[in-house]
């Protein structure tokens, strides 16, 4: 491989670095504004966090493509560190908030130097799901009755949540407008991944309910001459001077037991949401880098002390602006820097536009964010890995809702350890193996492979000394986990191997777990807790097949190929292929196979949290019978014609310029691609169905709609495709 | 060679139920060793025990030219700890206990204490029985530290005396070897490279160390290198069970560093899950 040139690369995807950074901008615009004031804080102050982490982020970073702002996580801790350091006096709570930021800000930096990014770790998973649904409840509770134009409901989460159905009653007879538009609006957010038009995703959500808004209001003062029915305390307002007045940090209370308990509520949740974002993260960049956790923790404290002295929320690594990112093209850090910039352009030019957002979408936004967050979803996910994680799950959220995060994260991580007790019915097998280095790692010598062992009990106590030797480890070599020797392996360690095995299939190595063989596990789900106690196996119930499985079934049975309906959770043959460098794959199902043709449905997630969006389509896989350039061949149109002004590459032929005006074709091996699409096969493609088709070299992948096929659209696919193999058996293209 | 062949044996037994299969191993061991036996009993002495004794060792050693049998009371582990510098051994002999229904094996706290007192080798006995079980693979620790080179001759030895098939000389290299720790895809490149240097490195050293050895006793016996990551001293117990090894020869125990009574020591983590028999070889020449 020749050497890269690193600043060539970097001026040479600038430009869709510049069109990822404005997309996200678009999200991060509403995130930013609606989080601060779900906060109790003063709108900008979101934005000044995004613009500061932004900036500070994109030189002192240590991952690639992930975006810094204010967080989800942080609402809940920041409200009431607002609420209750001030008194009652808003405003004075929030600079003595801002003080506690720059002082976690400081304790997050020392976090970093210290390399304690693997404290994550310590949190057994279920409890930070419960966690992390507990906030989304609290966001929901007060800003469904802001949603509905209520702004002042008072009371805790639990008698927020118990008013909801008050205010519904209640809403129309005060700001009737106001809340029909944040009911709209959340509507909008709920139904918005069903509307399968492409050139409408190019503009996330969270966007089109502020644009949305916005159109509204000028429709009503320019069109109707009248002025808009909202109110005026619904309304943002910002501030005038934007940076004559900023506000000051108040230190005041730096001894009080009740700010040191926000500082550090402030920390955790910013270290964890971060950390696991990151991690979420890295799956979806397009050039599979490791990112560097305890640089980025340093940066984000840097960013968080800045933001803190600016007067802005602190400053955490986001999932879904982050994915947002990926999705259009973001390669590098410099995307987070020009989110910080489209930021500061919106601001300055649009604050008069800005200031005429209803809080109610806002709002609305928030709701959707709080309920993506609980959503019922993930505790009947996590029942499905077993009832005593739902267990966990339940009683840390419950915690969390009626003391506070950190008391609730603690319950968390103690019935954790107790159900584990009781799963295993021994003390001792934890209380005297907790402190020895239970993993061994070496290279074979014969085989070349790295053979990891385990041995006692594997959980989330101790999950980080495996997962420290298993960082040492490049993705692309071949290692097999042993747990023949341990007793007990976690939910937490589950998921966690299930993390690794997908970053070693992205850089195509092999990660094997062998040894669970002889444990018992509660339910099938890959994520259960394995014990070694013989207890008798489940056995699985069959579904009866749908009307599609059913004709696909007669399908196979026509054209003498076989079906079969299961699902698989880790389909094989596709990881390498351009369309899954960003997105993650899910399950295949319904496979339907000769020994040439493999055809199949497929789900697979786009984006992260809020912007996430589960798809399936089917997918026709086939072995080409020569070697190939590596190239994606897609149909032309709106949004491809965007890439390439941003920066991607379409390959177009003088001598066809019908095909070029039709097709967009991309890859990197320029020359290769010329030489293999000679005229015949232009003439092919041209006089053909339009699909998606990509090769990765040596297979094939077509793709269907943006659904699943029909029976007839399948049959058509599988025509193109023999139609296709026909012409490139004989065509005379030969790559050396 | 520093190290010099085991002359002196001692087997320190009170009547347990496996002391059968312990004087079976104990006697075996010293004519493989062609070594003097001495046998100490803690505790009375009772006519009644002493025939019991004497018929057990005529049941398994018809030859006792060699053999000896002390009686003496008083606490077990400073009698034998004196005993075994009184009689000048090289090798002490104890036999540790299996956990009832559990395959894991624990030292009573007195071969626990013992291991660490005596003024000599110790070598732990697993599982000891009537019939010979052969040992086919020894694994002997490669630490870079004046010991070692001592401990590996002995496994040599040892190996040569037993008949053994293969000898793993194992190096563990710890995070602070590797100096570069793993952030990102760079400094884990680095890691990598840094790693395979010192594989070179160990492997160099070992070659040192065997070259001193005679060719009178390394000829016939297979014999290679293993470079694990793990913690010092403990997890080469858990690579001997992985590769399912028949005898574990270690250094004694280092300087003992004030972190350690805090935290349980290595060596205690292993001797509370010996993984195979175990020979800790305490150098004479560095003590």
């Amino acid at each position: 491989m020749a050497k890269k040139n690193p600043i060539g690369t970097f001026t040479k995807e600038l430009p869709q670095n510049i069109f990822a950074g404005f997309v996200v901008s678009l999200i991060a615009l509403p995130l930013g504004l609606g989080l601060a004031i779900a906060s109790d804080a003063p709108p900008l102050s979101g934005i000044i966090a995004a613009v500061v982490g932004g900036i500070i982020m994109a030189i002192f970073g240590g991952s690639n493509v992930t975006i810094a702002g204010p967080g989800n996580g942080l609402v809940i801790v920041l409200l009431s560190a607002i609420t209750t350091l001030g008194e009652g006096n808003l405003y004075e709570g929030y600079l003595l908030t801002l003080a506690a930021i720059i002082l976690s800000g400081g304790l997050l930096f020392l976090f970093g130097v210290l390399r304690l990014g693997a404290m994550s770790e310590f949190f057994p998973a279920s409890a930070l799901q419960g966690m992390l649904a507990a906030i989304g409840i609290g966001i929901l509770a007060k800003q469904f009755h802001v949603m509905l134009g209520l702004t002042s409901i008072p009371g805790g989460t639990v008698e927020q949540l118990l008013r909801i159905p008050d205010s519904l009653l209640l809403f129309l007879g005060i700001h009737p407008f106001a809340g029909v538009l944040g009911v709209a609006s959340l509507l909008f957010l709920f139904l918005y991944s069903r509307i399968r038009n492409p050139y409408f995703h190019l503009i996330p959500a969270p966007m089109w309910v502020v644009v949305g808004s916005i159109g509204i209001g000028y429709y009503y003062t320019l069109i109707l001459n009248k002025s808009v029915p909202i109110a005026p305390e619904l309304l943002i307002n910002i501030p005038n001077h934007l940076f004559s007045n900023l506000p000051h940090p108040n230190f005041d209370k730096l001894l009080d037991i009740n700010f040191i308990g926000i500082v550090f509520s402030i920390t955790l949740i910013t270290v964890i949401e971060s950390l696991l974002s990151i991690k979420a993260v890295d799956k979806l960049d397009p050039k599979k880098r490791r990112s560097n956790v305890n640089k980025d923790l340093r940066a984000l404290g840097l960013a968080s002390i800045v933001s803190g002295f600016l007067g802005g929320l602190n400053v955490v690594t986001v999932i879904a602006r982050s994915s947002v990112n990926t999705n259009n093209g973001g390669t590098n850090r410099s995307a987070n820097f020009f989110h910080a910039v489209f930021l500061v352009l919106f601001v300055v030019f649009l604050g008069d536009q800005i200031q005429r957002i209803p809080l109610t979408a806002l709002a609305a936004i928030l709701v959707f964010t709080g309920y993506k967050l609980s959503s019922p979803e993930a505790l009947l996910r996590i029942y499905k890995i077993g009832p005593e994680q739902a267990f966990i799950f339940l009683i840390t959220l419950f915690t969390t809702l009626f003391t506070s995060l950190i008391v609730g994260i603690a319950a968390g991580i103690l019935f954790t350890f107790i159900v584990h007790l009781i799963l295993r019915k021994s003390f001792f097998l934890f209380s005297l193996n907790i402190f020895k280095p239970n993993v061994l790692m070496y290279l074979e010598k014969q085989s070349g492979n790295y053979y990891v062992s385990v041995k006692n009990f594997s959980t989330f106590l101790n999950f980080f000394r495996l997962k420290n030797k298993l960082d040492q480890i490049p993705e692309s070599e071949h290692v097999i986990v042993d747990f023949s020797l341990c007793d007990f392996v976690d939910h937490t360690v589950m998921e966690g191997l299930y993390d690794y095995k997908l970053s070693f299939k992205r850089k195509s190595g092999i990660f094997e777990i062998i040894g669970l063989d002889i444990h018992a596990s509660e339910t099938q789900h890959p994520f259960a807790v394995r014990k070694s106690l013989p207890i008798n196996a489940l056995i699985g119930l069959q579904k009866t097949l749908s009307n599609r499985q059913k004709n696909l079934e007669k399908l196979a049975e026509k054209l003498k190929w076989t079906y079969e309906p299961k699902i698989e959770s880790d389909p094989e043959g596709i990881e390498n292929f351009l369309f899954f460098e960003s997105k993650t794959v899910n399950y295949s199902v319904n496979s339907l196979w000769n020994h040439q043709f493999n055809l199949f449905d497929l789900s697979f997630s786009e984006g992260a949290f809020i912007t996430k969006e589960d798809l399936k389509a089917t997918f026709l896989l086939f072995k080409s019978p020569k070697n190939l350039p590596v190239f994606v061949l897609d149909k032309e149109d709106f949004k491809t014609t965007l890439y390439q002004w941003a920066g991607f590459d379409d390959i177009n032929f003088k001598k066809h310029p019908d095909f070029s005006k039709r097709f967009h074709l991309s890859g990197n091996d320029r020359k290769a691609i010329i030489k293999f699409f000679h005229s015949e096969l232009i003439y092919f493609f041209e006089s053909h169905p339009v699909f998606h088709i990509e090769s990765n070299g040596t297979h094939l992948l077509i793709k269907g709609k943006d659904r699943l096929s029909s029976l007839q659209e399948i049959k058509i696919m599988l025509a193109f495709a023999k139609d296709l193999l026909a012409l490139l058996e004989h065509s005379e293209y030969r790559i050396i | 060679m520093i190290f010099q062949p085991f002359k002196t044996l001692m087997f320190g037994f009170a009547f347990s139920p496996s002391l059968r299969e312990n004087v079976y191993e104990a006697t075996r061991l010293a004519q493989y060793f062609n070594a003097a036996l001495i046998f100490v009993h803690v505790g009375q002495k009772t006519p009644i025990k002493q025939v019991e004794f004497q018929r057990l060792l005529d049941e398994c050693s018809p030859n006792q030219d060699q053999i000896q049998i002390y009686w003496k009371e008083g606490d077990p582990i400073t009698t034998l700890a004196r005993a075994s510098k009184e009689f000048d051994v090289d090798l002490l002999l104890l036999g540790a206990l299996k956990r009832e229904n559990v395959v894991k094996y624990y030292l009573g706290s007195i071969a626990r204490k013992l291991t660490r007192k005596a003024p000599c080798s110790v070598l732990l006995m697993l599982n000891p029985s009537v019939d010979r079980s052969p040992c086919k693979h020894i694994v002997v620790n490669g630490f870079d530290s004046p010991q070692t080179q001592e401990t590996v001759e002995a496994a040599f030895y040892i190996g040569k005396a037993l008949a053994s098939d293969k000898i793993t000389l194992v190096e563990e290299v710890s995070q602070s070897r590797v100096t570069v720790s793993v952030n990102d895809d760079r400094s884990l490149r680095k890691v990598t490279l840094r790693k395979e240097k010192i594989d070179r490195e160990e492997k160099m050293r070992f070659i040192d160390i065997i070259k001193k050895i005679p060719d009178t006793i390394t000829e016939g016996l297979k014999y290679e290198t293993q470079s694990i990551f793990g913690r010092r001293g403990y997890s080469i117990g858990h690579y001997a069970r992985v590769v399912r090894a028949d005898l574990l020869v270690m250094n004694a125990k280092e300087e003992q560093r004030f972190f350690h009574r805090f935290f349980p020591s290595d060596l205690d983590h292993m001797l509370t899950e010996i993984p195979t028999d175990l020979l800790i070889i305490r150098s004479k020449t560095y003590g």
